[in-house]
């Protein structure tokens, strides 16, 4: 229980109480809840940065700008030691905070939590390269690009999701979104010859699974998370049967399912920067499209008045109702425009990244964004950041899934890891819109 | 509150004007008006709200239920029909000369739909050894389903059915195939094994749930992948990886650990229907099932009237892990299916959709089980006629569409009748 004594022992005055008043001060149990996890979390972290840094022989690691071996970005050797220091000194001192309970309780304990974030990543992805056989199996890529190509669907998921559930319908069939969209973007970039038009055909297949939804959620007032299930059930089953459908033939396939991928385009000027202008501004149209899509959906909901409404009638329809707000009018308009999202994202899994559909194409990514959209706290950059890390966490994952340090079987689980321990850990309760799931009746 | 855990609580007279869509959704009263002497009353006035009204031997009560039910299938089947027609070569043949010739279109459209679905039900019941096929492809998705319907209604939505009957798989097949054990002993320690490994990882989620807060929705979704890799990192092993083969799959396991038959099932099918029983009496009848019922139809008014929510939480992920460790045992005790990355199929993504049209009830999930368990046989027998079986998959998802939208069906049907179709789920992200 050395803990224990150790909470009495900061529990004295001076220490930086909730209440800041005068006399014996009385700590608040959530405040000593607060600190005994913070304690815990930071220690574990702590131990296995140490353990990462003990365990290394050789420091020396490569790391290359670009995503592969080429011609004028050859690979650079890096002396990882002092990196690792640096982590392993930011991750003491938040213990050291934690134990004093001097953690800050404003702005500035995320920032510290997203410190202790990046320099655990950044201790476990060098351990994972050092004392590797082979240069190349010492490189470390930039994983940026890649990361940002496969947040895209995951992020237009995300606020497919966050739109139908700020206006108050529940979408769990952002799977059934993207498996449509992805079919019916392969279909028309393959009919159409043109990638950009299987975008259209992606949306048009999203909007569509969107009115299914619409007019199951708000016209048959269908229990949404059954809707949603049974719609992901209802697409894979329908896009499988027209896969199956599709003959063989190559004189035909091409026809239906031989799309034209995307191509990527560099901004003249932005592309040039080092390492952003590769991240940001050497992708394809679709990921510029996601960009606008997050302000757009960020502007709409917080700076318009349909946003305002969307807001209100997700959190109080009656009241919505009474000052003359349209109610299901507005959850119809956020429910399809929704579907426009979730639609280019499943374009991504054909169009936009490998061509041909297939049955798995989506990858269950589509659960993941719904994840996102829970752990972004129903907000468009909060969905965002979330569906970002999760981009990230899967192409790391890739990278370290062929070195030997740790079982490629654990790498592989790490993202979904990482994301019960942050949801567990740090986001919590969290608050879902008040009306979320309801249908509303004018009584 | 002792009063709370006495047996059958007062139901609500029958209500509900025809087509009135909202019945289920009415809340019955603001949960932040809770006061402690009420709360009692408002927890027993949820519960009635959710349940159906009338006594369980009432049958007439599932008449209306049974006709929606009927109908959705029916309309289901039309669509399906249609799907048929256009994907038959012949049909589409037809259609070039439809003008001058329109009655080829229409007798091959028959032809096309009658083959396919006399070949779906001839493959699923036709013969003797269809229907055991039949049965033991139920049993799994009869149990799994009694895991999403248990924790449906606790409030819970358990997606989780893949990782729990993975790691059930892992279990049951670790202990069938290494230990070596007398013949009896060893089948109820495989089966045992399995059902606890179930259960400690639906237990998991639970606890998170009860503790933290964090949603089960989230939590299930990232353990069924966890899962996964737990399994690709045990057949990477050499205990699980069969010798000689560089694939990643272990051997079957022992003849002393798989299920005995009898009738020519093996006993998987009759623990399947043994669990439906043993969760109708836990719903119906514990303290415990009473306690689940109550938090999921109005947590706060249970959490006024004493009742532990945390504890409820977890057990009713653990009870809902365990029975798809039960749904798990059918695969590889069963059959003999040596452990594989597909050793679990989809057969806990398949089981939410049995218990939503089972209506979260243990009945309606055994018969919901047998007809998705019929149409996934039938499928096989389909195909060798010339459709797709992934039709089925678009019958079964339609079927739990126009089941949960009764009054779309009423409409189609147009019956004009109360009742029926109430579906008691989640209704939203809960807490």
């Amino acid at each position: 229980m050395g803990i224990v004594s150790l909470l009495d022992k900061t529990a004295e005055p001076g220490g930086p109480a909730p209440s800041s008043g005068t006399g014996p001060q009385v700590r608040d149990r959530a405040d000593v809840r607060r600190q005994r996890r913070l304690i815990v979390v930071f220690g574990i972290v702590a131990l296995l940065v140490g353990y990462f840094y003990l365990d290394i022989d050789d420091f020396e690691i490569q790391y290359s700008l670009a995503e592969r071996i080429t011609k004028e970005d050859r690979p650079q050797p890096w002396d990882t030691q002092l990196m690792m220091i640096v982590c392993l000194v930011v991750v003491v001192v938040s213990l050291v905070l934690a134990l004093v309970n001097r953690v800050p309780r404003n702005a500035w304990a995320g920032v510290l939590f997203v410190l202790v974030g990046v320099a655990f990543l950044a201790a476990f992805i060098i351990w994972n390269f050092t004392d590797q056989d082979g240069a190349v199996a010492r490189t470390f890529f930039n994983p940026l690009p890649e990361a940002m190509r496969r947040s895209t669907p995951l992020v237009l998921g995300a606020l497919a999701g966050v739109l139908c559930e700020r206006a108050g319908v529940i979408n769990i069939a952002i799977e059934g979104q993207f498996i449509a969209g992805a079919f019916f973007a392969a279909v028309a970039s393959s009919l159409a010859y043109s990638a950009e038009m299987g975008l259209v055909g992606g949306i048009i297949a999203g909007v569509g699974i969107a009115a299914m939804l619409g007019v199951f959620a708000m016209r048959y007032h269908v229990n949404q998370v059954v809707l949603g299930v049974v719609l992901v059930a209802f697409a894979t089953g329908f896009t499988s049967f027209l896969l199956k459908q599709i003959p063989s033939d190559p004189d035909i396939r091409q026809y239906l399912n031989a799309p034209l991928i995307l191509e990527r385009i560099a901004i003249p000027g932005l592309s040039d920067i080092p390492v952003i202008g590769l991240t940001f501004f050497n992708q394809t149209l679709l990921v510029y499209i996601m960009y606008v899509s997050i302000g757009l959906v960020t502007f709409l909901l917080y700076q318009t008045k349909w946003g305002l409404r969307v807001r209100s009638v997700g959190e109080h329809p009656k009241a919505a109702d009474t000052v003359g707000i349209k109610v299901n009018r507005v959850r119809w308009q956020a429910v399809l425009l929704g579907g426009v999202f979730a639609g280019l994202g499943g374009a991504f899994f054909t169009v936009g990244s490998n061509g041909t559909f297939d049955n798995g194409v989506s990858a269950n990514y589509g659960f993941i964004a719904l994840a996102a959209v829970i752990m972004g706290r129903w907000h468009p950059v909060g969905g965002t950041l979330a569906a970002l890390f999760f981009g990230f966490m899967l192409t790391i994952e890739v990278q370290l899934g062929q070195l030997d340090r740790i079982p490629p079987a654990f790498i592989q689980a790490m993202p979904y890891i990482a994301t019960v321990i942050a949801v567990a850990g740090f986001v919590g309760r969290v608050r879902p819109p008040a009306a979320d799931g309801e249908p509303y009746v004018k009584s | 509150m002792s009063d709370l855990e006495k047996g059958p609580e007062p139901r609500e007279p029958r209500r509900g004007t025809p087509h009135d869509p909202d019945a289920e959704h009415v809340d019955v009263l603001d949960p932040d008006a809770v006061g402690g002497e009420d709360a009692a009353k408002q927890v027993q006035a949820s519960m009635a709200a959710a349940d159906r009204p009338g006594g369980p031997l009432d049958l007439s009560v599932y008449l209306p239920t049974a006709k929606v039910t009927a109908g959705a299938i029916l309309i289901a089947l039309v669509i399906g029909a249609v799907l048929i027609a256009i994907s038959d070569d012949g049909v589409i043949e037809s259609l070039s000369y439809f003008t001058s010739y329109p009655w080829d279109f229409f007798t091959r459209s028959g032809d096309a739909i009658w083959s396919a679905y006399s070949a779906l039900v001839r493959g699923s019941v036709g013969s003797g050894a269809a229907i055991s096929t039949t049965l033991e492809r139920s049993a799994p998705l009869i149990c799994a389903g009694l895991s999403v319907a248990l924790a449906f209604r606790a409030g819970l939505f358990n997606i989780g059915g893949q990782g729990q009957l993975t790691i059930g798989a892992l279990c049951a097949g670790y202990v069938g195939f290494t230990w070596d054990l007398p013949s009896g002993v060893h089948v109820v320690a495989a089966a045992l094994a399995g059902i606890l490994g179930g259960a400690v990882w639906g237990g998991i989620v639970g606890l998170l749930k009860a503790r933290t807060g964090a949603h089960e929705v989230i939590t299930t979704i990232m353990f069924n992948y966890i899962a996964v890799a737990v399994l690709t990192y045990a057949l990477s092993k050499d205990a699980f990886q069969r010798p000689g083969s560089d694939n990643p799959q272990s051997l079957p396991v022992a003849d002393s650990a798989r299920l005995p038959e009898i009738f020519g099932v093996h006993i998987g099918v009759l623990l399947a229907f043994l669990a439906a029983g043993l969760v109708w009496w836990i719903l119906e009848r514990s303290t415990l099932g009473f306690e689940l019922r109550a938090v999921g139809a109005n947590a706060d008014a249970s959490r006024t009237a004493g009742m532990s929510i945390p504890k409820v939480y977890t057990l009713a992920m653990l009870l809902a892990g365990a029975l798809a460790g039960l749904a798990s045992l059918s695969g590889v005790l069963g059959r003999g299916d040596s452990l594989s990355l597909s050793v679990v199929g989809s057969t806990g993504f398949d089981a939410i959709t049995v218990a939503l049209l089972g209506r979260a009830t243990p009945l309606g999930t055994v018969l919901a089980g047998l007809l998705f368990g019929a149409m996934s046989v039938g499928g096989g027998a389909m195909e060798a006629a010339g459709t797709p079986r992934e039709l089925t998959d678009v019958l079964q998802a339609l079927i739990v569409l126009f089941v949960a939208a009764p009054a779309l069906v009423k409409g189609l049907m147009r019956v004009k009748e109360s009742g029926g179709g109430a579906t008691v789920m989640a209704k939203g992200w809960g807490s």
